[in-house]
């Protein structure tokens, strides 16, 4: 804790100024450096001074998700201006990426964003298979889009049971775990894993779907939506949640777009902006739903459009069940696939082509893409730069949650420290993918 | 003979042996049963870095259910906390901060190392990540695992568990010297604390 | 860099992206792919408009795309071509170490367009494009962390990843990608 030679009066006029993004006095972004602030037993700190007081919180911090720090600079329980400090989880995985081939390069990025690593896995296998120009088989592509709804069922029931309990609903973290736990042991069924499953490869899915796949999945979305109206029992219409998060940590359209916001936050402003229907990848332009937005952009807007997409998800995977076709999981393409893990047992071909594309990878033509997809954060992006070789020479992931991040500062001006706790779970950033 | 109290009358001790008390009473040694108590009501640091946190969380939560091992409270303060679970990879950021919730937490102290990124570093071989946590901190018990499941996070603490009963880690931190080193100063007014504990 | 800037800059770009867009006259006038667009170079890549503007106008290249309906970056990144011999890059703009690649974003109609800007090794600077998409304030910062590529007119150009007083750039091809021993830094020593 650290006491600043502002003049006090300049709270008042932080208050009243425009909330304005480009450098100024008034912005929401306190530009300090954070390995600069002095120790509070090196500042004489006067006990009687109303002077703004830098405040530090995190990394560790059971309401900051992980390992996100905040700097604040307060004036007695009002925030004037914050930092966001990041950089806690930084594991170098766009280094690693580098290291590991084409089709070891999903189980690296399917660590990023840990709460939905099914759609890190798909944007970059879309990427490589842009490069590499090849489709992918229906199949492959609805057992993507169906894995892909039911991960963001998942995740927005994290986010439900961490804002619950960021906002002093402590129980909500058991009905949030409870659901996600149903959700899991269906992902759990088809990948093998609980999370970081590496699940969609380049050329399609690991594995077909298990027998028996439509009557799990489709207790799963029986078992779900009276779960889910338990938390609009629960949370929805309880007035001391909804005092919590109404009118805190509001921001609009044009903020939003100027920090290349995406996502819950965009949408929860109002704005319709979905990649699954605006620019639709895999089969989302053959099925039906809606896009969820808010009116006034705060904190329990944020919470409903989650709430609601959870919903639309249902209604998708129940499509996807529906119109399910037969065929191939993945391409066959021996150049990208591997063969059957049968055919390794009888054949001494298989065997050697199995060894080599595992340990060499294949060979992806030289160029450039950036693909997106909509993850449960916003648009989760890809740029893999491939100079010709089995390993690609730059892979970059964009993450939603690094740049919905830039809000934090804007969303907190002016709210009081108790805000600040539900702005955070509000955004939703998962470290993993901040830091990357 | 006289009446002890938390015996009852002790009259007939002589004629029945234990026979002859009012109560039943066990003998134990003093450090079995601290140790017992010990296992019994371990409060975890909350300590979520990466993916493993999100597990640690499901088996905080209704299906896996850590409140049968008595440790449904995790503390966020490290001064409350009697064991950490480094959950996830843990950068060069973060090892000074992780070391300095280690040296803030109270004497007796454990570590549970999840996940092979805590342990070894994991797949990340690379300039960014810790090789591993017990470079940092001392590590009790390595769950393995990528995130491990919750159930390997049980079996971790009942694996915990077992060494506190066994006395095991006080003899490990003996033997090398281990341990925070906290010692217990005498004030005015005050008879000094006697520490029978291992030692 | 052409000459017919001053016209080109008038044009819509290419529509791309999946969904078919007729209100993008240039796209059916054209034919086939402009040479240039926003009056530089510009190059096709699977089916994605690039564009290759110098240092020099750079930012104006953004800020023309913003004037466009390009509402938001989406991406900022740099990559290392350290010893990468063959690049897709148009007739006239040189090959540098560093690139600096930038995403953005229209929504009405829904399209996308790439900027690739070369940065020499000798004189790694750009300008910021904080003034233009204050949301690249994050992503600039990681670029220079992760390679040494400094923003000018960056309000806060501080690492943001790493350590504050990390050494070097670890996304550089010539910075090691093995372990290195542990730094700690002002942890407070056992007590």
């Amino acid at each position: 804790m650290t006491l600043l030679d502002t003049p006090s009066d300049s709270a008042a006029s932080a208050a009243s100024a425009k909330r304005v993004f480009l450098r100024d006095e008034t912005s929401a972004v306190l530009r300090v450096d954070e390995s600069n602030i002095p120790l509070a037993e090196t500042v004489d700190i006067d006990p009687m001074s109303t002077a703004p007081m830098i405040v530090n919180m995190g990394p560790v911090h059971p309401s900051t998700h992980g390992v996100l720090r905040l700097v604040l600079e307060m004036q007695g329980e009002q925030v004037l201006r914050s930092k966001p400090v990041i950089g806690y989880l930084h594991t170098g995985m766009e280094k690693t990426g580098e290291q590991l081939s084409f089709l070891q390069g999903t189980t690296n990025v399917t660590r990023m964003d840990y709460a939905s690593p099914l759609f890190n896995e798909l944007v970059f296998s879309l990427a490589t298979e842009k490069l590499l120009n090849i489709e992918v088989p229906p199949r492959a592509q609805w057992i993507r889009t169906m894995m892909c709804e039911l991960n963001r069922i998942s995740s927005h029931m994290l986010f439900q049971a961490t804002n619950g309990m960021d906002v002093g609903a402590v129980s909500m973290m058991l009905y949030g775990n409870r659901l996600r736990e149903e959700t899991l042991r269906i992902l759990e069924k088809v990948t093998g894993l609980r999370m970081n499953h590496n699940y969609i490869r380049p050329g399609g899915v690991a594995v077909d779907l298990p027998d028996g796949w439509r009557e799990d999945i489709g207790g799963l979305l029986d078992m779900l939506p009276p779960l889910l109206d338990e938390f609009d029992q629960l949370l929805t219409g309880q007035p001391i949640f909804r005092e919590r998060l109404q009118g805190v940590g509001a921001i609009n359209t044009e903020e939003c777009l100027a920090l290349g916001v995406t996502g819950p936050i965009l949408r929860g402003t109002g704005y319709a902006w979905d990649l699954r229907r605006d620019m639709p990848y895999l089969k989302y332009d053959e099925l039906d739903f809606d896009v969820i937005v808010g009116s006034y952009g705060d904190c329990f807007d944020r919470y409903a459009v989650r709430l609601a997409e959870a919903r639309e998800s249902i209604r998708i995977v129940r499509q996807c069940i529906e119109k399910m076709p037969t065929g191939d999981y993945r391409l066959q393409d021996k150049k990208v696939t591997p063969p059957p893990r049968a055919r390794i047992d009888e054949s001494m071909e298989a065997l050697i082509h199995h060894f080599k594309i595992f340990t060499e990878g294949f060979k992806v033509p030289e160029g450039e893409v950036y693909v997106s997809i909509e993850s449960p954060r916003g648009e989760l992006g890809c740029y893999v730069v491939s100079d010709g070789g089995s390993h690609p020479h730059r892979m970059h992931i964009r993450a939603p949650s690094f740049v919905n991040l830039q809000t934090m500062p804007h969303m907190m001006q002016d709210a009081l420290v108790a805000d600040v706790v539900a702005i955070i779970s509000s955004v939703d950033p998962v470290l993993g993918e901040v830091d990357r | 003979m006289p009446r002890i109290p938390i015996l009852g009358d002790t009259a007939e001790i002589a004629e029945k042996g234990l026979g002859g008390l009012e109560h039943n009473f066990l003998t134990a040694r003093i450090e079995d049963l601290v140790n017992w108590s010990r296992a019994r009501s371990l409060m975890p640091a909350t300590f979520g870095l990466a993916c493993c946190a999100i597990e640690m969380m499901a088996t905080g939560g209704s299906h896996y259910d850590i409140a049968r091992f008595g440790m449904e409270t995790f503390r966020a303060s490290p001064r409350q906390a009697d064991v950490m679970i480094v959950s996830g990879r843990v950068s060069q950021k973060m090892a000074p901060v992780l070391r300095q919730i280690y040296d803030q937490m109270m004497e007796p102290k454990w570590v549970i190392s999840m996940g092979v990124c805590a342990s070894s570093g994991g797949m990340f071989n690379n300039y960014a990540i810790v090789q591993g946590v017990d470079q940092i901190v001392p590590v009790d018990v390595y769950a393995p695992g990528c995130p491990p499941g919750p159930e390997t996070l049980l079996h971790a603490i009942v694996t915990l568990h077992k060494m506190i009963e066994s006395d095991e880690l006080v003899k490990r931190r003996d033997a090398n010297g281990g341990g925070a080193g906290v010692t217990v100063e005498q004030r005015d007014g005050q008879t000094a604390t006697q520490i029978v504990l291992s030692r | 860099m052409s000459e017919e800037s001053d016209t080109a800059v008038a044009d819509t770009p290419v529509a791309d992206g999946p969904v078919a867009d007729s209100e993008a006259p240039a796209a059916a006038e054209a034919g086939s792919q402009p040479e240039t667009a926003y009056g530089v170079a510009v190059t096709d890549s699977r089916g994605q408009m690039v564009l290759h503007p110098d240092r020099e106008t750079y930012v104006e290249t953004i800020t023309a795309l913003r004037d466009d309906g390009f509402v938001s970056v989406m991406d900022l990144c740099g990559v290392d071509n350290l010893n990468r011999v063959t690049r897709d890059l148009p007739v006239g703009v040189g090959a540098e170490r560093f690139e600096v690649v930038v995403s953005l974003i229209a929504h009405e109609p829904p399209r996308r367009i790439r900027v690739r800007v070369q940065i020499p090794e000798n004189d790694p600077t750009v300008a910021s494009l904080f003034d233009v998409f204050p949301g690249t304030e994050n992503l600039e910062r990681e670029t220079w962390d992760m390679f040494g590529v400094t923003f000018d007119g960056h309000p806060d150009p501080s690492r943001i990843l790493m350590p504050p007083d990390w050494q070097g750039h670890p996304l550089r091809k010539d910075f090691a990608v093995g372990s290195v021993p542990v730094q700690f830094k002002g942890a407070a020593a056992p007590r």
